[in-house]
C-alpha cells in the first residue's frame, strides 16, 4: 500500500482520497454500487418505489432464487456449473405436492424433498469426480433426470392444501411496519452460512483453492475429491431448499415449473462477480446479483410501458458486461 | 498392429459400431411393442408410416447437432442454438404476418433469407466473443442464451404469431420425390458439411484448433476464422432448424420453440462419438444420434410410458454413453472383463 510514503499528518479526506478498495472486493462493489445505482434511478422516477418494503419484497419474492444461487456460487468456485437446479426446484414442487396429496406428514414431506436433491448432487458429484465427466454434461442429465422424474410423477400440476405448508406460505414476519416472509429469512440464513463455510472453513478454503488450479490443490494434499463431490450435494440441496421455498411460494407442484431458472443463477453468481473459470467470489455477490435480477423486474412492472420480455435481454446485456469485464481484468493479471 | 486390419476388425473397432447397434436395439424395441412399426406405405403420392414420421422429426435436431458438431470439434459449445432457432421463426413468422401478400412463395422466401441472414449475424456475434475477446466458449453463448429469447419476444411483441403460408408450412411438412422436405433440407445441409469438411482440409484444420489452438496457428493455421466460421454455422443450421420448427406448428411461441434443442443436440454430437474435448468429429455418427434421438422420443409413448417422460431415459442414455467414453470407466470396466479382450479393443478405438 501506498500509505508508507504518505506524511505522517495526512488527513482524514486525504485518507479517504488515497482509499482503493482491495481488488479482490471490485466486482461485489461494482454489483453494490450498480444495485444502488438502479434502486435509486427507480426511487426518483417512479412514486412509491423508495420504500423499504420494495427492498423487503424483492428479498421475499427471490428468497428461493439466491438459495439457488449460494449453492451455485459453491460449484462454479470450483470452477464447474451446475445446469440442474431448475429442474430440481421442479421435481422438488412435484415431490411436495405428491407426498401432501399422499397424506404424508408436512414435515416428512420436506425431509423428503431434501433428501432428494442432495442425493442428486451426490450422483452428479461422483459421476464428475471418479469418472471424469464435464461438469457440464452430467449436471446436463441431472437437468433431464429430474425434468423426467417430474413428469413421472405427474405430468399435470398438483395444488400444495397443507395448512403447515399455507401457514408457513403466508406467515409473515412484523418488523415495525414492514413485513418479511419466513422463506426469506431462511435465505438470509443460508446466505451467512454460506459465507462463514467459504471464508472460515478447511472446506471453503479448499473450495477457492479447488477453483485456482486443482493439481496444485491435489499437490498440496487437500481434500480434493471430498470437496468436489461436496459442492455438488450442497448445490443440490440448496436447489431442493429453493425449490421447497418456490413451492411454499407458489403453493403447487408443476412439471413446467422453474424452467430455465439455472440461467438466472448463473446469470446472478457471474453479475456477482464470480469468476467462472472458478477461484474467485464471494456469496455476498451472489445475493447481491439476485437482488440486481430482481431490481430489473421491479423496474420494468413500476413502469408499466416496456414489456416483461425486456429482463431477459438487460439481464443478457448485464451477463455480457461482466463477462467481458471479467476476461480484462484476468488478462491483465496474467 | 502389425498387419492391416481384416474387414470383420475393421468393422468392430468402428466408432460409429456402438451407435449404430443402440439404435438398431431401439428400432428393435419398436418392432416387439407394435409389429406393424416398420410399415411404410403409399399415400397421396408420399411415403407414410412411424419411420417416415422419425426421419422428419430428426430434421431440426439433426441440424442443430450438425453446427454443434463443428463447434465442439474446435473445444467449444454452442449454448445459444434453441434461442436463435427462436429468433429465427420470431423473424420469418413476423415478416410473413407483416407481408403485403402473406401467401405468395416470394414472400416465404424473402423472411426465411432475412431469418437465416440475422442467424448468422448472431453466430458471428458468438464466433466474435469466443476467438477475438478470448472468452470461454460456454459463457460467451450463454448470453445469447439467456437474452435471446428476450430478442426473439421483443421481433414478435410477445405475441404468439401465427402465419398462413402455404409454401412455408411445406417446409415441414411438404413432400418432395415421396420423401419428407425436412428430411432433405437437413441430408442436403448434411451432404454439403460432409463434402467441404471430408473432401477439402477444412475438416483437419478444424480438429487441429481443437486439439491445441495456439499450436496450429504456430503451424499457420488461422484458427480464428475458423473458430468463427463455425460459430457462424453453427447459428446458420440453428436459423433452418428454427425455421422447420416454426413452420411444423404454422406460429412461433418465442418461449417454447427450440426449448432444450441445445440439449438434444449435444445430446447427439456426443452419442455419434465427437469427443467433448475436442479435435475428432464424426458426422455420420452425429446423423445416427439424432436419428437415435428422434427414436427414442418415439418410442416412448410406443411402449406405454407418457411421452413426456422422454427425458428420464435421454438422461440415462446421457449416463451411459459418457461412461463408455469415460477412460476411467472403461480401465475399471477392462479389469473386470479381462477374459473378454474384444470389448477392451472396441473400447480402444
Amino acid at each position: 500500500m501506498s500509505a508508507a510514503t504518505l506524511p505522517v499528518s495526512a488527513s482524514a479526506w486525504d485518507r479517504l482520497r488515497q482509499f482503493s478498495p482491495p481488488s479482490r472486493y471490485v466486482p461485489v462493489l461494482t454489483t453494490l454500487a450498480l444495485f444502488i445505482g438502479m434502486f435509486g434511478i427507480g426511487g426518483l422516477r417512479y412514486d412509491g418505489f423508495a420504500d423499504p418494503q420494495v427492498l423487503l419484497s424483492l428479498l421475499i419474492d427471490n428468497a428461493f432464487l439466491i438459495v439457488l444461487a449460494v449453492g451455485m456460487t459453491f460449484v462454479i468456485l470450483t470452477g464447474g456449473i451446475d445446469l440442474s437446479v431448475g429442474s430440481v426446484v421442479a421435481l422438488s414442487t412435484m415431490v411436495a405436492a405428491k407426498t401432501l396429496q399422499l397424506g404424508w406428514d408436512p414435515y416428512l414431506s420436506m425431509v423428503a424433498v431434501l433428501l432428494t436433491g442432495t442425493l442428486l448432487g451426490l450422483l452428479m458429484g461422483l459421476l464428475i469426480h471418479y469418472f471424469d465427466i464435464q461438469p457440464f454434461i452430467a449436471t446436463l442429465a441431472g437437468l433431464f433426470l429430474a425434468r423426467g422424474i417430474t413428469y413421472l410423477i405427474s405430468v399435470e400440476s398438483i395444488s400444495i392444501n397443507d395448512p403447515t405448508f399455507t401457514a408457513l406460505a403466508y406467515e409473515t414476519v412484523d418488523l415495525g411496519g414492514y413485513y418479511l416472509r419466513w422463506t426469506a429469512i431462511v435465505a438470509l440464513v443460508v446466505v451467512g452460512i454460506a459465507a462463514y463455510v467459504l471464508a472460515r472453513t478447511r472446506f471453503g478454503r479448499t473450495v477457492y483453492a479447488i477453483g485456482g488450479s486443482e493439481s496444485s490443490a491435489m499437490l498440496m494434499g487437500l481434500r480434493v475429491a471430498f470437496t468436489k463431490v461436496g459442492v455438488y450435494v450442497i448445490s443440490g440441496f440448496c436447489a431442493s431448499l429453493g425449490g421447497l421455498m418456490f413451492s411454499l411460494y407458489i403453493l403447487s407442484g408443476n412439471p413446467l415449473h422453474a424452467v430455465g431458472t439455472e440461467l438466472d443463477a448463473i446469470a446472478a453468481v457471474v453479475i456477482g462477480g464470480t469468476l467462472l473459470t472458478g477461484g474467485r467470489g464471494y456469496v455476498v455477490g451472489s445475493l447481491l446479483g439476485v437482488l440486481v435480477l430482481g431490481i430489473i423486474l421491479t423496474l420494468i412492472s413500476f413502469d408499466g410501458s416496456l414489456s416483461s420480455y425486456w429482463v431477459r435481454i438487460v439481464i443478457g446485456a448485464l451477463l455480457l458486461a461482466f463477462v467481458v469485464a471479467q476476461r480484462f481484468a484476468t488478462r491483465r493479471q496474467t | 498392429m502389425p498387419e492391416s486390419p481384416t474387414r470383420y476388425q475393421r468393422i468392430l473397432g468402428s466408432p460409429l459400431l456402438w451407435p449404430a447397434l443402440a439404435l438398431a436395439m431401439l428400432l428393435l424395441v419398436n418392432l416387439v411393442a407394435t409389429p406393424t412399426f416398420f410399415n411404410i406405405r403409399m399415400q397421396d403420392g408420399h411415403l407414410y408410416g412411424s419411420l417416415v414420421d422419425i426421419v422428419r422429426n430428426s430434421a431440426p435436431v439433426l441440424l442443430v447437432a450438425l453446427g454443434m458438431t463443428l463447434v465442439i470439434a474446435t473445444r467449444g459449445i454452442d449454448l445459444s442454438v434453441g434461442a436463435i432457432a427462436a429468433i429465427s421463426g420470431s423473424v420469418a413468422c413476423t415478416r410473413i404476418a407483416g407481408a403485403g401478400d402473406e401467401a405468395a412463395l416470394s414472400t416465404a422466401i424473402m423472411a426465411c433469407t432475412l431469418a437465416l441472414a440475422v442467424c448468422v449475424a448472431l453466430g458471428l456475434w458468438n464466433g466474435f466473443l469466443v476467438s477475438v475477446l478470448g472468452i470461454q466458449p460456454i459463457i460467451a453463448t450463454l448470453v445469447l442464451m439467456v437474452a435471446g429469447r428476450g430478442l426473439a419476444m421483443a421481433v414478435t411483441d410477445g405475441q404468439i404469431t401465427t402465419v398462413n403460408n402455404a409454401f412455408f408450412s411445406d417446409l415441414a411438412s411438404g413432400f418432395v420425390l415421396t420423401l419428407p422436405l425436412a428430411f432433405i433440407v437437413a441430408m442436403v445441409v448434411f451432404a454439403f458439411t460432409a463434402v467441404l469438411t471430408r473432401r477439402t482440409a477444412l475438416g483437419m484444420l478444424i480438429e487441429a484448433v481443437g486439439i491445441n489452438p495456439e499450436a496450429s496457428r504456430l503451424a499457420g493455421v488461422r484458427s480464428r476464422t475458423i473458430v468463427w466460421t463455425v460459430y457462424a454455422f453453427s447459428g446458420l443450421c440453428s436459423g433452418v432448424a428454427g425455421l422447420i420448427i416454426a413452420a411444423n406448428t404454422n406460429s412461433v411461441n418465442p418461449n417454447r420453440l427450440g426449448l432444450w434443442i441445445e440439449l438434444d443436440a449435444i445430446l447427439a454430437v456426443v452419442i455419434g462419438g465427437t469427443s467433448l474435448a475436442g479435435g475428432r468429429f464424426s458426422l455420420t455418427g452425429t446423423l445416427i444420434g439424432a436419428l437415435f434421438i428422434a427414436t427414442l422420443v418415439r418410442t416412448i409413448p410406443n411402449i406405454g410410458i407418457p411421452s413426456e417422460a422422454n427425458y428420464l431415459f435421454k438422461a440415462l442414455v446421457v449416463v451411459a454413453v459418457c461412461l463408455l467414453q469415460s477412460p476411467k470407466a472403461r480401465r475399471a470396466l477392462r479389469r473386470r472383463r479381462r477374459t473378454i479382450p474384444v470389448l477392451a479393443e472396441a473400447g480402444h478405438a
